[in-house]
């Protein structure tokens, strides 16, 4: 690890102003990518802006049909949340399965959200479910969040706040996990809400995506039959000494059908 | 009178002394020593698997802050390469390759890790800066990380000794009479396979720290190591040139070893000769990186197998051909495991009459390999029982029935194998029996069933293993190329009112030694359990052994234990006629009193002791003072545990996912002295042997670049990745030590693999498969079913 310097702000505000200021600087929440990075000297930020600090950035909270989510909420709460639990019972479940105690204890929603990384689990449950990031500048709408490999519409110096999700009619979430690292190496959260029927992937190519076939199939017949057929390019997918392009193209048949099942 | 309560000897669960410390963070590890002043050592590392160093430039490093010295290869010319401890002879007669193995490289690096140079500085984060700050040219060279590709014509040379990259090309066992057994075969039953490169991953990382008093010459090195002397014996006389009396080699608390924590490393020489050049102690800590990169590897073999078969099913004879890997250099022993603890192995548990083995050792652009766990007889096991049940299915035979066909009967021992080794007990069938009703393997086709109306493919698998520990006589290793003995010592020091302290040569690194050892000493010398301490691990402390590896410290660290208490017995005899006024043939000793045979008279231990420290009422004319004996023990064999372990696995074929839903460990590994401990030792052995069967796999490029070089990549199984495991033990007392022990470190590892993948193979039967080789992941196993699906369909 290089030297940093180290701030710990209290609000957004001040937050922004920091990472401003310093264009080397970097924002961290739960750290699980950020720290490692640190550890092996890949990454040299001038300064870490500990997002710990700022109590607006945290909770969870239901107004009227919508679920929002402060960024720093830890996978823990959202996966105890009675709230989530009642209405998005998917996301409760995909935030318990993600990493051990230790991770849910410590990881942040927003912090996975902003990281965008491929193998990661709420990019898809928040594609899936349409869900709006909110930041200290704007809202932008899932689709155009999540740019592929570790990218998202965020500009720099602009935090991640909130994340607004519409409480769906179904949700379900099936992953198979990377046997080394416990990431998903295929994983397909669905949903029947709001913003229509909307089937999500993470873990199996280089970027969350959509798979319009599935939406398709499951907006005339919402059952796991229904998916069972449909299977997609292993073109541009993953490929690595764990799954390749071929194999995680079948398992995101397996876990959409796996899915809807969870979704009910 | 010392009374010890029958709870604590030999035979009782007792909960382990060590644990309170362990479980408490009270344990002492190397990296938790620090020395007055010490500085701190970061090692640069090679990035290529191969390359010619043009140049190093440590100006810009040794003008950081703080940085105390930058050395490389050159630096060192003056020390010795890391020394081989095992010298394994050619078919011909002639000698293995035996390339130098510098401490820092010179000229050239040959495996990604492999070090080039060491920054020391005041702390480790300005170590760090001075270790990237460090400038070397590399001309990179073609390079070769796997077994055939570094056989195959115009492969790139890794060393000039070695022509070919052959490391050595051995062979064992009579060959014209195998080929006789197979002239006359009814079938032959062939079996490509491989035996996947594992990365021990200890807990606790490797950490040395070097120190040298200028008063007295002394050079001290605390490591992290299962057997301080040996690195003593290897690193005084062949690296650094320090005389024994001026070299103290201490390993304190080790967190794991698993082998990997035998050799003797660049780092222990490197810290040691460093603190005496800069006069003060130096300190160095492996990251885990380093360690994936660094400490030496296990298995990797790829292996061609022949059994012959008549037409009743037993075997005629066996013909196997392997090829292992080396590694970049020869780690310590390394030699030694594919062939002495391998080759040796192969007629398991069967009258296999004749026996053929030739084994090719090969250098490629990797990480040393060398024991780790099991040590060869993991392969040889894995190999034999996937043969076992290829047989049985090629021949139409049921997989038990065949076995037991050609099971070494219980009244045929002592019985000679044609390959060297004569086992000395056992009862097969037995610990088979014992599995079979454990494991309900009559009721499994109604498992298999209800399974398949879940849609989950449902299979069972055994293991009826052998395994040869406790090594090992120092004549007959002496013979197959050892450079050292391997007989262990124990010094037992009855102190004046009574308590024991032993000390050992042994060394624990979460064996619980310290407990067991404890019960040998309180069942003999009816001791309590808590008046009992256990010393290891210091050569400043303890008298020269030879450490702990290969299921040792009991079979043949114990019966140094029984031969020292027999001597403080004999001795304790005199000193009580003396003091009863009887003659020494009168006295009879049990379990802490000595009494006059057929009297009431006694004298506690307690009571002797006292009167040989403080010899007022003494023989002093006829004994020497003091109750303290030091016995050496040389085994006259190897012990051979052996059992069956069956495990039961589903698996889902949309995913080719395997989940071991039941697996059963009945072993032999004779005399159990606390069977707790027998019962971690095997659970964790399980737990390593399912690890390499279903999840762990050390993935290299062709070109030797690590591919699985952190937890990300490389699997290690995790607590729900393993079922329960039940254990059970069967014994046969071992017949040539006094203990009738066995050993029970590795059984786990050696038994488990090949009961699983049998399972596996088992379960996939309606697609035809014959063979899966490890580690058998979801992804292989869904190609698997994917192809024959594919196949079927068109």
């Amino acid at each position: 690890m290089y030297d940093f310097a180290y701030h710990k702000p209290t609000s957004i505000a001040d937050a922004v102003k920091l990472l401003q200021a310093d264009p080397e600087a970097k924002p961290i929440a739960g750290g699980h990518t950020l720290i490692p990075a640190l550890k092996h000297r890949l990454n040299r930020p001038s300064a870490l802006v500990d997002l710990s600090g700022i109590a607006e950035l945290k909770g969870i909270r239901r107004e009227g049909d919508t679920i929002v989510i402060g960024a720093m909420t830890r996978h823990v709460e959202v996966a105890t949340n009675p709230e989530v639990a009642a209405a998005i019972p998917a996301l409760s479940r995909m935030a318990g399965s993600i990493g051990d105690t230790q991770v849910r204890n410590r990881g942040t929603m927003g912090g996975s959200l902003a990281n965008n990384d491929p193998a990661a689990d709420y990019p898809a449950a928040v594609l899936a479910l349409g869900g709006t990031l909110v930041t200290n500048a704007r809202q932008i709408a899932a689709d155009d969040f999540f740019q592929g490999m570790f990218t998202t519409a965020l500009e720099p110096a602009e935090l991640l706040v909130a994340i607004r999700l519409p409480v769906p009619l179904k949700c379900g979430y099936a992953k198979m996990k990377n046997p080394a690292s416990r990431y998903s190496m295929a994983g397909v959260f669905v949903a029947k809400g709001p913003a229509g029927v909307r089937v999500a992937v993470n873990g199996a190519g280089p970027g969350v995506f959509r798979v319009a076939a599935m939406e398709q199939a499951l907006a005339a017949n919402w059952s796991p039959d229904a998916v069972a057929g449909i299977s997609i390019p292993a073109d541009g997918l993953n490929s690595d000494i764990h799954a390749s392009a071929e194999y995680r193209a079948h398992l995101v048949t397996v876990m959409a059908k796996r899915a809807v099942a969870d979704a009910g | 009178m010392n009374v010890v309560t029958p709870f604590e000897g030999i035979g009782a669960a007792v909960k382990r002394k060590e644990d309170a410390r362990f479980l408490s963070g009270r344990g002492q590890y190397t990296d938790d020593l620090n020395r007055a002043g010490q500085a701190h050592a970061v090692i640069l590392r090679s990035p290529h698997p191969h390359a010619r160093i043009v140049s190093i430039d440590t100006a810009a490093a040794r003008a950081m802050p703080g940085v105390v010295a930058v050395f490389t290869g050159e630096d060192l010319k003056g020390v010795g390469g890391l020394p081989c401890g095992w010298q394994v002879k050619n078919k011909d007669g002639s000698p293995m390759a035996e390339p130098p193995h510098p401490v820092l490289a010179i000229g050239k690096v040959r495996h990604v890790g492999d070090p080039v140079a060491v920054a020391i500085a005041e702390t480790r984060a300005q170590a760090q800066d001075a270790a990237e700050a460090i400038r070397v040219e590399y001309e990179v060279l073609p390079s070769v990380g796997t077994i055939d590709g570094a056989l195959a014509p115009g492969a790139p040379q890794i060393h000039e000794a070695a022509p070919g990259n052959i490391c050595y090309d051995w062979h064992l066992g009579d060959a014209a009479a195998t080929e006789a057994a197979f002239a006359g075969a009814h079938k032959v039953v062939v079996l490509e396979t491989t035996n996947n490169r594992l990365i021990p991953n200890a807990m606790e990382p490797r950490a040395a720290i070097g120190d040298f008093d200028p008063a007295t010459g002394e050079h001290t090195l605390y490591t992290t190591s299962q057997n301080p002397h040996v690195i003593r014996l290897l690193m005084g006389a062949f690296v650094l040139g320090i005389p024994e009396a001026k070299l103290r080699v201490v390993a304190p608390d080790v967190g794991g070893g698993f082998g990997s924590k035998i050799y003797h490393y660049a780092e222990e020489a490197l810290v040691t000769w460093a603190a005496a050049q800069l006069k003060r102690p130096v300190k160095w800590t492996a990251d885990r990186s380093e360690s994936f990169m660094s400490d030496a590897h296990g298995r990797d073999h790829v292996t061609r197998a022949e059994l012959a078969l008549d037409k009743d099913g037993t075997f005629l004879g066996l013909k196997v051909s392997t090829r292992c890997n080396m590694g970049a250099y020869l780690s310590t022993f390394a030699p030694a495991v594919p062939t002495y603890l391998y080759a040796t192995l192969l007629a398991g548990v069967y009258r296999t009459p004749a026996i053929y083995a030739e084994v090719k050792a090969v250098f490629t652009n990797t990480v040393p390999v060398d024991a780790y766990r099991g040590a060869g007889r993991p392969e040889a096991t894995f190999l034999l029982e996937r043969l076992v049940d290829v047989a049985a299915a090629e021949m139409g035979m049921d997989r038990i029935e065949i076995r037991r066909r050609n099971f070494i009967k219980p009244d045929m021992f002592p019985y000679q194998t044609p390959v060297a080794l004569q086992y000395d007990s056992g009862n097969y069938d037995a610990t088979l029996n014992a599995a079979l009703a454990a494991a309900d393997w009559a009721g499994f086709e109604a498992r298999r069933a209800e399974a398949a109306k879940r849609g989950r493919l449902r299979g069972i698998g055994c293991s009826t293993y052998i395994e040869a520990c406790g090594i090992a006589p120092s004549h007959v290793v002496g013979q197959l190329g050892a450079r050292a003995g391997l007989y262990e010592v124990a010094n037992i020091r009855v102190h004046p009112t009574g308590s024991v302290t032993v000390f050992t040569g042994t060394h624990s690194h979460g064996q619980g030694h310290e407990t067991t050892f404890a019960q040998l000493v309180s069942d003999r010398l009816g001791v309590p359990l808590d008046k009992v301490d256990v010393v290891h691990g210091d050569t400043g402390k303890i008298p020269f052994g030879m450490g702990t590896y290969g299921s040792r410290s009991l079979a043949v660290g114990g019966s140094a234990m029984v031969k020292a208490m027999d001597k403080i017995i004999a001795k304790g005899k005199r000193i009580a006629a003396h003091l009863m006024e009887a003659s020494v043939e009168d006295i009879e000793f049990d379990r802490g009193v000595f009494r006059v045979a057929g009297t009431d008279k006694t004298k506690s231990l307690a009571e002797v002791s006292l009167a040989a420290y403080v010899p007022h009422n003494y023989p002093i004319e006829e004994i020497e003072p003091g109750l303290e004996e030091t016995a050496f023990y040389d085994p006259k064999n190897f012990t051979y545990p052996a059992g069956c372990h069956i495990a039961e696995v589903e698996i889902d074929p949309d995913t080719g996912a395997t989940t071991i839903v039941n697996f059963v460990a009945v072993d032999d590994v004779g005399r159990v002295i606390n069977p707790m401990i027998v019962e971690g030792q095997v659970q964790g052995g399980v737990a390593q042997g399912i690890g390499q069967a279903l999840l762990e796999n050390a993935a290299y490029a062709p070109d030797g670049t690590l591919l699985s070089g952190s937890m990300m990549d490389y699997a290690m199984p995790r607590a729900d990745d393993l079922p329960a495991v039940g254990v059970a033990t069967h014994t046969t007392l071992c017949t040539h030590n006094p203990l009738g022990v066995k050993g029970c470190g590795e059984v786990g590892a050696i038994g488990s693999p090949p009961a699983v993948i049998n399972a596996v193979v088992d379960a996939l039967k309606p697609f035809g498969v014959r063979h899966v080789d490890m580690p058998a992941t979801p992804a292989k196993i869904w190609s698997i079913i994917h192809g024959s699906r594919r196949v079927a369909a068109e």
